[in-house]
């Protein structure tokens, strides 16, 4: 059994026009200790996949129409709120792109970390400041036992981001979801907090999910990786596949889009891709990708294309794949 | 030696922060600029590169005389437009555009993109008529944008077509000089691409001589041919990219070119090894470090780092840092 098994996920949102699918048929599985990276531009869906299995996103106005999430066995999207908040903490727990919205700003970081311990357990007060201490101290922050008193715009934003991650690791979750987790923070303060949520996978022993759009950032910590397209998962594949021989026209043109720092320097294009992003009240027929490929035929556009297998764990949904 | 198009010497900014004491004096100032040299020539793209908090924008913004130096002079081709006011400035603003990052807040949402484009020429005394609709539509034509896109309003775009947009209105005046102020970084990584090479395309079409402001440096190692790091207020290292990106001589441009993610999971290992060495956060600009600024995270920091302020020298023909570390070749 795996730890995180999503099947023929649809999540849906009304809206004043109609109900629109935010994600569609996502299917994947996640063991214990693995790091899976999701990497999608908006629209893909690829945080509302996130939210879904968090039980976080209101419904109304948002649904799951279809699909199932197994957490450990336990079937969480029948689970009502209060269940689920069960869940979440030891079970699942996530950090956001933007740490200082996810902050209370009246309270220290000592107490809204201790309030996550003894939401979850019995935790005395000594015992809880002495648990707290020491996770500020395992996610990198300096003069740990002082800073439990500072409120959260005393700190930067990288150091917001480590309390949010001390928060999450709090009640010692088996799923850690980071979503964009270093997309507002510059770029030696990214590398650093990338290394450590690579570190805490290795001492928790959780598994992590990596929502990004950042190739960069996937290349430095996925195992394995799903591509989003338009709410769609457009491949899978071990993190060496997608890199050594991305499969979907896609995954392709993304990874050459992205100008690297070690290509030979020539003057000229970078290769982009044409177009922009389908919205998703419109979303093309058939292949998502098809009106923005240059591989596209006729029949691209009559079906949505099947998943199709290209090696060991390792799929695109493309009917181009030879081409 | 060619004349540069843009030069600022000594070029400095304080910001007063917080509650003003007695008589008026601020309690703290924040010196977002301190003391910049740096020439741009004609048609060149310099890209200015450094974390939050560098100073960048401000130094982009002083350029253009959108924020006035607290010290030091700013030179536009042969004039010195540093003490420039009313008529002269204005006359001067249209040779220097500047393109925002968030294509959705520098446009305003209720005015339709021929308008939002015509307004620099109105703003320059043109009347909003024949002429000026021509103008308009050769712009969008230029940037990419069907004709129908005039009667359109921003929220009817995507994000890089409104970065179009924005583009079109720096133009109109037929600026020499843009600054560019993180111009992709607020797009999706697929749309990227399109509007770096529009920029390439119209610098090369019009003429124009850019400063790139950018985090990414992969991005500014594609699109300048020199670059400028920042760090604190204080331009640390300048040099061709061929050698900034090959030979980076400052701990700082090092340990941001490290920092970078890799490209192949095959390198995680190196990389993590490569940028081990630097730790902490960039300090407040409202307390820069002793000597060099970067001492306090750097990992070859020596006493005299902390004690004195490393000058800019020039290492090698174009080359310029300011560290202790490196001496002359």
């Amino acid at each position: 059994m795996s730890l995180l098994e999503v099947a023929g996920l649809t999540t849906t949102f009304a809206t004043e026009r109609g109900e629109i699918a935010a994600v569609e048929e996502v299917n994947f599985s996640l063991e214990a200790g693995e790091v899976l990276g999701v990497v999608g531009e908006s629209g893909s869906g690829k945080s509302v996949t996130a939210l879904t299995v968090m039980g976080l996103l209101p419904r109304p106005p948002a649904r799951i129409a279809a699909g199932s999430v197994r957490f450990a066995g336990q079937e969480l999207t029948s689970l009502s709120d209060r269940e689920m908040r069960r869940i979440r903490g030891p079970g699942i727990a996530m950090v956001f792109q933007e740490p200082m919205t996810s902050l209370n700003p009246v309270f220290t970081i000592g107490e809204q970390i201790i309030e996550t311990i003894r939401a979850h357990e019995r935790a005395g007060a000594a015992a809880g400041f002495a648990r707290t201490v020491e996770l500020l101290e395992k996610v990198g922050i300096p003069s740990a036992a002082e800073r439990m008193s500072a409120y959260p715009h005393q700190l930067s934003g990288g150091q917001r981001q480590r309390v949010m991650l001390a928060i999450a690791l709090a009640c010692r979750p088996r799923l850690l979801i980071a979503d964009e987790p270093t997309t507002a923070l510059d770029v030696t303060i990214q590398a650093q907090i990338l290394d450590l949520l690579l570190d805490l996978r290795d001492e928790f022993g959780m598994a992590l999910i990596v929502i990004t759009h950042n190739i960069g950032v996937i290349a430095e910590t996925a195992d394995r990786v799903l591509v989003m397209y338009a709410g769609r998962i457009v491949e899978e594949a071990p993190v060496a596949g997608i890199f050594d021989r991305p499969a979907h026209p896609y995954t392709r043109a993304l990874l050459a889009s992205a100008p690297a720092l070690d290509a030979p320097l020539a003057a000229g294009h970078l290769p982009a891709i044409p177009g922009t992003l389908p919205d998703p009240r419109h979303r093309p027929p058939g292949c998502r990708f098809a009106p923005r490929c240059e591989l596209a035929i006729p029949a691209c556009s009559a079906a949505l294309p099947p998943l199709t297998a290209v090696g060991p764990g390792h799929a695109a949904s493309c009917i181009r794949l030879g081409a | 030696m060619m004349t540069p198009l843009v030069e600022a010497t000594g070029l400095s900014r304080d910001f007063a922060l917080g509650a003003r004491g007695l008589f008026g004096r601020s309690r703290h100032v924040l010196r977002a600029v301190d003391r910049v040299d740096l020439a741009i020539l004609p048609g060149e793209t310099v890209g200015l590169v450094g974390e939050s908090g560098s100073g960048k924008s401000t130094l982009g913004r002083l350029l253009i005389r959108l924020v006035e130096p607290t010290a030091g002079r700013i030179r536009f081709g042969a004039e010195d437009i540093t003490r420039l006011g009313g008529r002269a400035l204005a006359e001067t603003r249209r040779a220097m555009q500047i393109v925002f990052q968030d294509p959705y807040g520098a446009l305003d949402p209720r005015m339709p993109v021929e308008q939002i484009v015509m307004e620099p020429l109105r703003i320059h005394g043109a009347r909003a008529d024949a002429a000026a609709r021509r103008a308009v539509a050769e712009m969008l034509d230029l940037v990419g944008l069907p004709p129908r896109a005039a009667r359109r309003f921003p929220h009817e775009f995507s994000g890089g077509q409104r970065q179009r947009i924005g583009i079109a209105r720096a133009l109109i005046l037929r600026p020499q000089f843009v600054v560019a102020d993180e111009p992709v970084s607020a797009l999706d990584v697929s749309v990227q691409a399109q509007i770096i090479n529009l920029l390439t395309d119209l610098q090369r079409e019009l003429g124009l001589t850019y400063l790139f402001i950018a985090h990414d440096l992969a991005v500014v190692r594609h699109i300048a041919s020199r670059v400028a790091v920042m760090y604190l207020g204080k331009i640390v290292e300048l040099a061709e990219k061929s050698a900034l990106y090959a030979e980076p001589l400052h701990p700082y441009t090092q340990a941001l070119i490290a920092a970078v993610p890799v490209r192949h999971p095959s390198a995680r290992a190196a990389g993590r090894v490569r940028r081990a060495e630097l730790s902490g956060d960039v300090p407040s600009a409202l307390a820069i470090p002793s000597g060099c600024r970067f001492h306090p995270r750097c990992p070859h920091a020596m006493a005299l780092c902390r004690e004195r302020e490393p000058a800019p020298r020039e290492v090698r023909p174009g080359h310029v840092v300011s560290c202790h570390l490196v001496n002359p070749a």
